[in-house]
C-alpha cells in the first residue's frame, strides 16, 4: 500500500546474497598483534554499493577490522593475520597482492581531516599523478567530477589553487573524500569520518555518504549510533574482538537478536 | 529475545524517566479500574450519585493521556530510544490512547443512569453486571501483565477476550427478543444497547494492549492476525 515505505528498506539481505553482490567476503579472520587477539574468527559478507557501520565500544577491533580491507595493519609491527579478506573473489592477503594497488581500489578517510600541504587541485591530482597521468584535461576533469561528487565544486572552484589547509573542517573532509574517490575506487573506508566535525557538517557529510552509496561500497566506522542508526543499511555491532551481530540496520536499532547488543544501543551496563 | 530490565542504563536519569513512564500508565490503568468498578456498582445500586463521579473523573483521564503522549514525545526527542527501550515508549504511547477510549466507553455505561436510560429488564441489568465483572477481570489482569512485562500471561489474556464476545452475543439476543415486545421504549433501549457495546468494546482494548505487551517484550507485531496464527508466532518465538 505504502511502496515509499520500501525505500527505508535495504534492498537486499544479508541472508541470502548472491555472490555478484558481495564486495567484501571475510571467511575465517582472526588478527593478532603479538600475542594479543584483536580480531577473533569474523565472517561476514558486506553488500556491494550499500552503507555498511561497524559500531562498538573502544578497542571493540572496529578500526582494526576496517584496516585489514586495504591491509592498513600491515604497517603495525607483529601483526599477524590468519583466514581471508575477498575482494572481487581474490584474497587481498594473497602474497602477490599488490597492496599499493589495492589502497587505490579501496579508499580511505580518516577522523581528522588530512590534506596535504598543497593546493586544493594539488591534493586531488596526486594519486592520479603517481599512476602516470599527466594529460592537463584529463585531470582538469577528474578534479571537477571528484569535486562534484563530494559536493564541494560550487564552494571552491573559484580558488582551486588555493591551500587546502584555508578550508573549513568540513570542507577539508570532503576533499579527502574526493581525493579517495578520483581514483575510482571500488570501496571507501571511513574511519569515524565526522567525529571532529560540528554537527552540520557532520550533517552535510551523513548526506554525501548517502550519496556515494550510488557507486561505492562504504564502510563506516563510528561511535556514535544514531549516526549508524541514520545513515547505514547494515550495522555490525563488535565486543572485545568478537562480531556479536550483523544485521539490517532497522532490525538492529528496533529488536536486536542478543544481549549484548541491546545493552550497547540502550546504553546499559555491558 | 532478551529479558527487558528498565533500570540497569547507565544513566540513572534515564532509567528515572523510564520507570516514571511506566508508572504513568499504570496509574492510569488503575484509574480506569476503577472507574469501570464504579460504573458496574452505579448501574447495580442505581447509584446517581457515583455515576456523575465517573463522568467527572474521565476528564482526569483525558489529561492523563496528554500528559503521557508529551512526556513520550520528549523521552523520543531527547533521549533517542532504540531497541526494548524505544519498543516500550511506543507501547505506552499506543496503550494510553486504548486506555482513554476505555474511559469513554465506561463513561458511556455511566450515562445510562444520568439519562434515567436504565435496562427494562433485571435480566438484561444482571447480565450487563455479569459482563462488566468479567472485563473488570480482564482489565485487571492486563495491567498486571503490563507491570510484570508478561507475554506470556497477555498472550491467556487475548484467548479469553472470546468468552466476553460470547457473553456480549447472548445479551444481544436477549435484548432484542424484549425490544420486540414493547416497541415504545426503543429509544430507551437503544442507550442500553450502547452501553453493552461499550462494555464488550473495553475488552476488546484490553486485547488490544496484550498485543502491544507481546509488542514490547517480545519485538513482534501480532496486531490483525488470527488466534491460531498468533499461536503459531509465539509458539516460533519461545522456541528462538
Amino acid at each position: 500500500m505504502f511502496d515509499y515505505f520500501d525505500l527505508v528498506k535495504p534492498q537486499v539481505s544479508l541472508d541470502n546474497l548472491p555472490a555478484e553482490q558481495v564486495a567484501i567476503d571475510v571467511v575465517g579472520l582472526t588478527l593478532k598483534f603479538g600475542q594479543t587477539r584483536a580480531l577473533h574468527n569474523i565472517n561476514m559478507r558486506i553488500p556491494k554499493r550499500q552503507i555498511t557501520s561497524l559500531i562498538g565500544p573502544s578497542g571493540c577491533g572496529k578500526s582494526t577490522l576496517l584496516g585489514c580491507f586495504n591491509r592498513l595493519n600491515d604497517l603495525t609491527p607483529e601483526c599477524q593475520v590468519e583466514g581471508e579478506v575477498l575482494i572481487n573473489g581474490r584474497n587481498i592477503y594473497h602474497r602477490r597482492q599488490d597492496v599499493a594497488l589495492l589502497r587505490t581500489q579501496v579508499g580511505m578517510v580518516f577522523q581528522r581531516p588530512n590534506p596535504f600541504p598543497m593546493s586544493i587541485y594539488d591534493n586531488l591530482v596526486y594519486g592520479l599523478k603517481i599512476q602516470g597521468i599527466r594529460d592537463r584535461r584529463t585531470l582538469d576533469n577528474a578534479v571537477e567530477q571528484a569535486l562534484i561528487d563530494v559536493a564541494l565544486w560550487k564552494e571552491v572552484r573559484d580558488r582551486l589553487f588555493d591551500s587546502a589547509l584555508t578550508l573549513s573542517g568540513g570542507q577539508q573532509q570532503r576533499l579527502v573524500i574526493a581525493r579517495a574517490i578520483i581514483l575510482q575506487p571500488e570501496i571507501l573506508l571511513l574511519d569515524e569520518p565526522t567525529s571532529a566535525l560540528d554537527p552540520i557538517s557532520t550533517l552535510t557529510i551523513e548526506e554525501l555518504i548517502y550519496q556515494l552509496k550510488e557507486k561505492y561500497t562504504v564502510l563506516v566506522v563510528t561511535h556514535n549510533m544514531q549516526q549508524a542508526a541514520r545513515v547505514s543499511d547494515f550495522t555490525a555491532f563488535l565486543h572485545q574482538g568478537h562480531l556479536i551481530e550483523y544485521s539490517d540496520t532497522n532490525q538492529l536499532f528496533t529488536r536486536p537478536r542478543q544481549q549484548q547488543t541491546e545493552e550497547y544501543i540502550t546504553g546499559r551496563y555491558g | 529475545m532478551q529479558e527487558i530490565k528498565l533500570n540497569t542504563h547507565i544513566s540513572g536519569r534515564f532509567n528515572l524517566e523510564l520507570e516514571n513512564l511506566r508508572n504513568s500508565v499504570l496509574t492510569m490503568g488503575g484509574m480506569v479500574e476503577q472507574q469501570l468498578c464504579d460504573a458496574i456498582a452505579a448501574l447495580r445500586d442505581n447509584h446517581l450519585a457515583l455515576a456523575e463521579k465517573v463522568i467527572v473523573n474521565d476528564f482526569t483521564l483525558n489529561s492523563m493521556e496528554v500528559q503521557i503522549d508529551e512526556e513520550c514525545t520528549r523521552i523520543i526527542a531527547k533521549r533517542h530510544p532504540a531497541a526494548s527501550d524505544l519498543r516500550l515508549v511506543l507501547a505506552i504511547n499506543k496503550t494510553t490512547a486504548d486506555l482513554e477510549r476505555m474511559g469513554d466507553d465506561i463513561e458511556r455505561i455511566a450515562n445510562l443512569l444520568i439519562r434515567g436510560s436504565l435496562p427494562v429488564s433485571e435480566d438484561i441489568k444482571n447480565g450487563m453486571i455479569a459482563t462488566g465483572n468479567h472485563v473488570m477481570e480482564m482489565l485487571r489482569k492486563t495491567l498486571n501483565a503490563f507491570a510484570r512485562l508478561d507475554a506470556e500471561a497477555a498472550l491467556e489474556i487475548h484467548m479469553g477476550d472470546q468468552e466476553i464476545d460470547e457473553q456480549y452475543k447472548q445479551l444481544l439476543t436477549l435484548a432484542v427478543t424484549e425490544m420486540q415486545r414493547d416497541t415504545e421504549l426503543l429509544p430507551q433501549w437503544l442507550e442500553v444497547l450502547w452501553a453493552m457495546r461499550a462494555l464488550e468494546r473495553v475488552g476488546d482494548r484490553c486485547k488490544n494492549v496484550c498485543e502491544y505487551i507481546i509488542y514490547l517484550v517480545k519485538g513482534k507485531d501480532v496486531r490483525h492476525i488470527s488466534r491460531e496464527e498468533l499461536q503459531r508466532r509465539l509458539a516460533e518465538l519461545r522456541q528462538s
